[in-house]
């Protein structure tokens, strides 16, 4: 330590008054929140799963081709063009790998920095809660949209490399161009990703209700599975269309010719409407809490 | 907003968890700009829970306060950048090196310049000794280090107040000494400092103004030299003789005389300490030492606060 010497440079000229105007754009915090969720050892590893699964099917698929017919759509249609292994390994990741990876994130974001008492010091900076709510909820989006888009990309490139592309089978029947299919490809990616952080605003709710992030994790995770038992039960049908993951297999008719939009407003309405809510909730319930951990 | 007002005004400031516990009951706190004010009290007598109430952190059941001026809740983004705040120890992210740490936070402050961030980095980790270990993930840091992190984050930027709940805790005696040295020269250059601190010690050599919590309440506050005034000061005479200089004492009508093995004391009252030594002269007392002694901040301390030890649960 060097208090004389530094201390000219670094000590309070009373009456220098510091800049204290807030810069009214600033993406820095941002940053360093992706930054954060990026650059941690744990959510790599929880990458490697994600991507690993379009690799294992690929191989699979080339070792034994499929019968026609045989197994989910997607699975079929792989050998004829190598863009299906990203679209397959979407839909085998979609029930838990996926919402895994993003109540981990959204489980982590408030808890987890009330779970250190890091949370304590982002307040005093002052960061002000509404807006650590949507930097982190910012935050979970991009992460689910990085992971979703890290399957295709992955599965898009080994199913290219052994099945080879060209033109791309629609669900209709037709064919489309090869950059077409990538376009649709990518439209499944976004629709996903709405799907996903309307999953991410229930979690971050459930992050603020508790100091333990694991247990949100899991708290997300059971919500999301349940969602989909529950609409699997054909006498419930009357709730079916206002559960949180009824619509996410919707993204099917993106790959219609032409797109069929109209499951898909429903599901995006649907994410958007809990997205709202649960944002509202989670900043009704913060705005005001006790940060006392 | 009065610039020269003080850094801290609290009005009633009361916290009652939901337990029914009430943890800082009706408290008016009041810190002078410029101060180095000692925050006492005994473990569990409020002092953490009043921190965390002046940065905002958890809502008051009663009473307002201001710091630097602003109403809190609604002047936080004005007053806490200005603000350095140590709560409840060190907490950081345990995967993130130091220095990535202090990126961190000062990525979250909008009110600094990005472009200074590594040099501001650099200097405070400077300040605190630890930037041989700057690149270490905090989950290997020592007790000390993460202590040093923590108080490093307090110097980001120049402030006008520091808020420090023990900062010294766990620090090797370099490292407090260090510390103090760190406090009395920000506090010479004009930042206000409140200090909660177990150590009545470093008090004694920082510390301008003194509060005393005690189960929830501030049951004394102010200037360090008043607050000692009030136990009456006794002289103290260092003497091979001490039943002689006893009898000197007493025979000038001083009270509460004491003699020890090596020395004779008792209050000092309103007998001038010059007639006391003549006296001591004129009877030949043979003195080796004789000091008009304030009383100890400690007894002051535990006159304030009861004896007990267990703490008020
Ligand atoms: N979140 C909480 N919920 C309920 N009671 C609490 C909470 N936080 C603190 N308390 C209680 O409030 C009282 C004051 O606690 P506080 O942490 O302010 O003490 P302190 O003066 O900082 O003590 P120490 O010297 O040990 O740090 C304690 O009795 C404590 O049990
Ligand atoms: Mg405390």
């Amino acid at each position: 330590m060097s208090v004389a010497d530094s201390l000219p440079a670094t000590g309070l000229p009373i009456g220098v008054p510091a800049a204290l105007a807030p810069r009214r754009f600033g993406t820095r915090f941002f940053r360093s929140e992706l930054w954060l969720i990026f650059g941690r050892r744990r959510n790599w590893a929880g990458g490697l799963v994600l991507a690993s699964v379009p690799i294992i099917l690929a191989i699979a698929v080339k070792v034994s081709e499929p019968q026609p017919g045989d197994g989910p759509d997607f699975i079929s249609q792989i050998t004829g063009n190598g863009l299906f292994v990203a679209l397959a390994a979407l839909v085998l990741e979609l029930p838990l790998f996926l919402p895994l990876a993003v109540g981990a994130i959204a489980g982590d974001a408030v808890a987890g920095e009330a779970n250190l008492g890091t949370l304590r010091y982002l307040l005093a900076v002052p960061v002000h809660r509404t807006r650590l709510l949507l930097v982190k909820f910012g935050a979970i989006t991009v992460f689910a949209f990085t992971a979703v888009a890290l399957v295709a990309v992955v599965g898009s490139v080994i199913g290219l490399v052994l099945f080879g592309g060209g033109p791309l089978t629609t669900l209709s029947g037709s064919q489309l161009p090869f950059a077409e299919g990538l376009w649709r490809l990518l439209l499944v990616c976004l629709y996903m990703t709405a799907c996903l952080a309307a999953l991410g605003a229930i979690g971050m709710f459930v992050s603020t209700l508790t100091e333990q992030p694991i247990g949100a994790t899991i708290a997300i995770v059971m919500l999301a599975i349940v969602s989909q038992i529950l609409d699997s039960i054909p006498q419930l049908s009357a709730i079916h269309e206002y559960l949180p993951t009824h619509y996410w297999l919707a993204f099917g008719d993106l790959l219609r010719d032409p797109i069929a939009t109209g499951q898909i407003g429903n599901g995006l309405g649907l994410a958007w409407t809990y997205t709202v809510v649960f944002l509202a909730a989670a900043w009704a319930r913060f705005a005001s809490r006790d940060v006392s951990s | 907003m009065t610039p020269d007002g003080p850094a801290i005004e609290t009005e009633g400031l009361t916290k009652r968890f939901r337990s029914g516990q009430v943890a800082v009951n009706a408290i008016d706190l009041a810190v002078p700009r410029g101060s180095v004010y000692g925050f006492l009290g005994p473990n569990g007598s409020g002092k953490t829970t009043t921190i965390r109430l002046l940065l905002g952190l958890i809502r008051p059941t009663a009473g307002r306060h201001t710091i630097l001026g602003a109403r809190l809740p609604e002047g936080a983004g004005t007053a806490l950048p200005r603000v350095g705040s140590l709560v409840e120890g060190p907490a950081f992210h345990p995967y993130l090196s130091g220095r990535a740490n202090l990126h961190r936070l000062d990525a979250a402050d909008r009110t600094v310049d990005p472009r200074t961030a590594t040099a501001r980095i650099d200097a405070a980790l400077d300040r605190v000794g630890l930037l041989a270990a700057a690149g270490k993930r905090y989950r290997a840091y020592s007790l000390g280090m993460r202590q040093r992190l923590a108080i490093a984050q307090t110097l980001l930027r120049p402030r006008e107040l520091l808020i420090l709940d023990e900062p010294t805790n766990g620090l090797d005696p370099q490292g407090t000494r260090e510390v103090r040295g760190l406090l009395g020269a920000l506090a010479a250059a004009g930042t206000t400092v409140l200090l909660s601190t177990h150590l009545l010690s470093e008090v004694e050599q920082i510390c301008t103004h003194v509060g005393v919590m005690h189960l929830g309440r501030l049951v004394a506050q102010d200037s360090l030299a008043a607050l000692r005034a009030r136990t009456a000061p006794r002289i103290e005479v260092q003497t091979r003789q001490p039943a002689a200089a006893a009898g000197v004492l007493t025979a000038l009508g001083l009270a509460d005389v004491v003699a020890g093995t090596q020395t004779a004391t008792a209050l000092a009252g309103d007998v001038e300490p010059e007639k006391v030594v003549a006296a001591l002269v004129a009877e030949a007392v043979p003195v080796r030492g004789f000091a008009v002694v304030a009383a100890d901040l400690e007894e002051t301390f535990v006159s304030l606060t009861g004896e007990g030890f267990d703490v008020s649960g």
